[in-house]
Formats: structure tokens, sequence, C-alpha cells
């Protein structure tokens, strides 16, 4: 959980700065470096249609596109944060949050909504990594929590795409917690035979890869994708040596036993209804 | 310097030297009297510890809680329980040596120990891997505790680690996933599970035993998201500002109680339990007994409904 920013900020800027070269309505891939006329890469998901490279969605967004159109509805958007510990580091965290409502035009770092996927009824989180790293706090783990115990009651599926460098450090010992709040709600679920999907977008990390991203009845990841407990950073400096090729990428932890599948963005939406379907033994589409 | 004392306990340090010369003075110079003198540096020595201990910044006590001397584990597992028996490994992969475990008694009662281990030689802390566990650690942990479960044992947990180890072959065994699977497995448990921090509770490494109905932690353990240093090397940019972060954080037993989020907190005897380790035995020993028969006068469900209480409402908001 120690490494979360130091691994994403350097990332954030740069692709800031390339974001800004050319202007407004180009993009440049991060791997394979073509510019990608941008209105032609949202209508791909945000996919490189050069490399096939899964590049970051914002939270909303990914929902948006996840559910039928017109079917969603956000759930617990009136849990705001709070900062409880008066945190104040380089900067003060209540400063730190303005500042991250003002760049993502969100309260916090996780989104809930209900909906339908491909008609079924379902409930769908999706993680804000620009929202200070998508970092767990209070206000996170309240409206995962929200949407799991709704999708419990309704026993409807949960569907959570994750992207986050781990625990909120400026809540500390609650953001903590959080972790056990998270899971415990899940494991409510599990026992009640309620299914829940956690979805693996590239990053995941720390306090969150250790609780709620982990606990899927079916944990699938998106291409290439980072996840990991400890970043590369504090591994490398504590065992002294290099990381092998690909270490904590989607396909790593897929030949490790890690992930149950590998699913392309554009073809989520339809496997993830087909496995479902099959899970709440409904008739095939 | 001292090594048995820390940077701001020297004066203290310097004041037992002078005791110690004296007292050796004295042995080899039985005509010469010296007890009062001893006992009046005695005294001083006290009322130094006294004044010292008195007012401890939050960056001071969690380098208490790492203390080389700091009783653990197996340390408590000796003086306050009867009867010990370990057991090894998590059936699948290894015996983790950072995280131990087994079947005692307390005050008669039998009862499932499971908790981080550090070691304190050189040899001892490399085979206990400074009580870093790897994922077979937290996955024997969870077998000792269903183990528990079955047999309606109450399961009592010691938290003092760093941090889950920060390995490649911890991540390509699954770390997240096996500290994933405690937290959800402990929340559920159908037994009285008591968690004391009793040295430093390092973040997700430390919660994946620490799920529990109670929490207890001892006056100078420290408990927290992040290790001050790490915390400052991140938003302060150097892990030098680490009493900033430590203050920040709010990782002290009286800090967290404040917050509601410890629910007891075992008074240390004067300079910390490595002063007197029998002495915080003794005190803890007595603190689990009268929480277990607390906890095991309630009846399972309304425990478990309690627990899940409990974790909701950890940064609880009001609708």
């Amino acid at each position: 959980m120690s490494n979360w920013l130091e691994k994403i900020v350097p990332s954030l800027v740069r692709s800031e700065k390339k974001r800004s070269i050319p202007e407004g309505l180009w993009d440049k891939c991060p791997k394979c470096e073509a510019v990608l006329y941008r209105p032609e890469l949202e209508k791909n998901l945000n996919v490189c249609p050069k490399c096939d490279h899964h590049m970051r969605l914002a939270a909303r967004r990914r929902l948006e596109l996840f559910l039928d159109e017109g079917s969603a509805v956000e759930i617990a958007a009136d849990v705001e944060p709070v900062d409880r510990l008066k945190f104040r580091d380089s900067k003060k965290y209540k400063d730190r949050l303005v500042a991250a409502q003002r760049d993502t035009g969100e309260k916090d770092a996780l989104i809930a909504m209900r909906g339908e996927l491909e008609g079924i009824p379902v409930a769908a989180v999706a993680f804000e990594f620009r929202f200070m790293g998508g970092s767990m706090g209070a206000v996170v783990g309240e409206r995962f929590v929200r949407a799991a115990t709704l999708a419990l009651e309704e026993r409807m599926p949960l569907i959570c795409f994750s992207a986050s460098g781990g625990a909120r450090m400026q809540e500390a010992l609650i953001s903590l917690m959080q972790m056990a709040k998270t899971s415990a709600a899940l494991e409510r679920m599990r026992k009640a035979g309620v299914p829940f999907i956690s979805v693996l977008t590239d990053p995941v990390y720390g306090g969150v890869s250790a609780s709620l991203a982990m606990l899927g009845d079916l944990n699938v990841a998106e291409p290439r994708a980072l996840v990991g407990f400890a970043g590369p950073r504090v591994i490398e400096q504590t065992v002294r040596e290099k990381l092998p090729e690909g270490f904590q990428r989607s396909e790593f932890l897929l030949e490790h036993g890690q992930v149950d599948m590998i699913i392309e963005r554009r073809e989520m939406r339809s496997r993830l209804a087909s496995i479902l379907r099959k899970l709440l033994h409904l008739p095939a589409a | 310097m001292n090594p048995n004392y820390l940077d701001f306990e020297q004066p203290i340090a310097e004041l037992e030297a002078k005791i110690n010369e004296l007292r050796l003075v004295g042995e080899d110079n039985a005509d010469l009297n010296l007890a009062d003198e001893i006992g009046r540096l005695k005294d001083k020595s006290r009322t130094l510890t006294q004044s010292i201990f008195a007012d401890l910044s939050a960056w001071q006590i969690s380098q208490l809680a790492r203390h080389p001397k700091r009783p653990y584990t197996f340390d408590y597992v000796k003086h306050a329980f009867e009867e010990f028996e370990e057991i090894h490994g998590d059936r699948h992969f290894a015996d983790d040596q950072a995280l131990v475990g087994g079947i005692a008694r307390l005050d008669d009662k039998p009862v499932m120990i499971v908790g981080h281990q550090k070691g304190r030689e050189v040899k001892e802390k490399v085979k206990r891997n400074f009580g870093m566990p790897r994922p077979e650690g937290y996955r024997k942990a969870l077998r000792i505790m269903e183990m528990a479960e079955r047999f309606k044992l109450p399961i009592l947990t010691f938290i003092d680690t760093p941090g889950a180890y920060p390995g490649i072959d911890a991540e390509e065994r699954g770390q997240s996933e096996a500290i994933a699977f405690n937290l959800a497995k402990m929340s559920q448990m159908r037994t009285p599970i008591i968690s004391t921090v009793i040295g430093e509770g390092g973040s997700g490494g430390a919660l994946a035993i620490g799920v529990c109905d109670e929490l207890l932690m001892l006056q100078y353990a420290t408990y927290s998201v992040i290790s001050p240093e790490g915390c400052a090397s991140i938003l302060w940019k150097s892990a030098e500002r680490a009493a900033d972060a430590a203050k920040a954080m709010g990782i002290t037993s009286g800090r967290l109680k404040e917050l509601g989020l410890v629910d007891q907190v075992i008074p240390e005897p004067l300079g910390g339990a490595h002063r007197d380790p029998a002495l915080m035995a003794a005190s803890l020993q007595q603190k689990l007994v009268e929480t277990l028969d607390r906890l095991q006068q309630m009846p399972i469900d309304e425990l478990l409904d309690r627990r899940y209480s409990r974790l909701m409402s950890y940064g609880r908001f009001t609708d």
C-alpha cells in the first residue's frame, strides 16, 4: 500500500503532458504511440484501434457504457467525504478533496449505480482513478457497501470495476478499516449466493486489491492491467532483484491462478451478461 | 550509546549505567556503604523515566512499538497461557514462520492463538522474515481459525508486523487474495475473536488477522494504514518527515481510542512493555480473560450481528 502514488503520479504527469501536445481532438496511445482521433477513440471505448491497448476510462462513463442505455440510476450519491482527522501533509486533505472534486466533477473515488445489463437487473460500481488515485476512504467503502447491500436485498448481481492505488492515507486507520467493511459485505453476498464479479482494470494495488477486488466469485481482468499487493518499486527495493517481464500484468495473474479470465473491454458486456444468465438460471439470450 | 535504549531514553540509560557502576564498586569494596546513593539514583531514574514517558510524541511511540527488546507473540504465549501446542503449515505450500498459531489454555479455558512473530537475533529475524508474512502465513492462520470455529474455541490474535511481505513470490502466490479472503471469512466466523495490537500494526498485513469482536491495544503499540516512513515519503516526498506523518495519521492507542477505532487500551509498565514483560503479560492476560468472559456470554448470532454492525460503523455516514 505504501507505493501507489510514487508509481502512479509519474504516469499521470506523463499522460497529462502527452495529452496537451495535440490540440483537443487528438490523443496519443501510450503503448504504440499512434496518434488517434479522439472521437474515434471514444467510440472504441478508449481502446487503441491500432494496438488494442486499454486506456483508462472515467468511472461514470465506464458505467454508462456498461449498463443498458437509459437504465442507469446512481445510488449513494449523497455520501460525501468528511475530513475526520483534520489531516494535513504538505497540503490540507480538505484542499486535496476540493481540487479532486473540481478536476473530476465527482464527490469521491467510487461511483455506484443500479441498472440493467442486457436486461438483467444489476448493481455496478466503478472506481474513479483520477480522484486521488482511486484511493479507498470512508466514502468509497460506504458507497460500495450500499451497492452490495442493495444487490443482496434484491438478489441481483454486483459488478465492480476497480482502478485504485489502495487505501487513502489521509483517512489513516479509517481507510484501512474499509478493507474489512467491504469484505464483510461481500461475504454476506457469497453466503446468500448472489454473484459478485470483480473486474480489475489498470491499476489495482494495496488495500483495494487486498480486499474487495480479489473477492469476486469471478475475478476478471482487462488486458495488460497492472494488479498486485505491493507496487513494483517497493518489491524491487525489498528483494533487490529485477522483476520478471510482465510482472503483475493481467496475463501474469492469469498464469499464476489469481484471475479467472481476461476479457477485452469491447466484449465485457456480452460475456459478463452471458455468464450471469447462466449463474442466475436465466434462458440464453 | 546504549542500543537497549532509544534516542530519547539516553538520559535514562546514562543514569542506569551509573547505578550499575556503583553496584560493581560496592561489590568490590564491602566496607563502602553505597546503598543510600544507589537508592537515591534509582529514585531519580524512576522520576526521569516518568517525566520522559509522560509526554511521548507519536513518532517516539512508534519507535517503542518497534523496540528491539519489545515482547513478541511467543513471549506472551509463554507468560500468559498454559499448555501451548504450536500448529504448523497451511497444508498447501509451506509453514510461514512470520505468522504463528496454536492451541493453548487461558485461565484454564481452551483457546486458539494466532499471531505475528518477529525474531530477536539476526538469524531468528531472517527466519521470521522480520515479522512479514507471505500468503501461506495468512492461509495457515485461516486454517487454524476455521479449526477453532469447528471446535468452538475462541480466537485470540496478536498483531505485530511491519506489513505483509512485498516480494515476487508473495505476489505470485496471491498475497492480496490471501489477505482479502481472511477479512471476508473472519467477519462471519462463528466464535468470539479478540485481537490485540502488541507492537506494530502495519496495514493490511495486520488487519488480515484483525477482524474481531473486540480490539485491544497495548499503550505503546501503533496501528496504521501505512508506516510513518512510507506515508512521509509519499506525501512529504521525504522519509525524514516520518515524525510529522506519525502525528498526522494518529497511529497511537490514545488517539485511536478517541476516534472509536480501538475498544480498550492496556497500560504498559513504566518505560514500556520490554522493561517488565512478565508484568505486561499479566495485565494483558487479565484483560483477555475479562473480555472473553463477556463475549462468551453473548449468543453467537448476536455476536455476529454485533461484529457486522461494528464493521459497518467504520467511517459511518448518517443517511
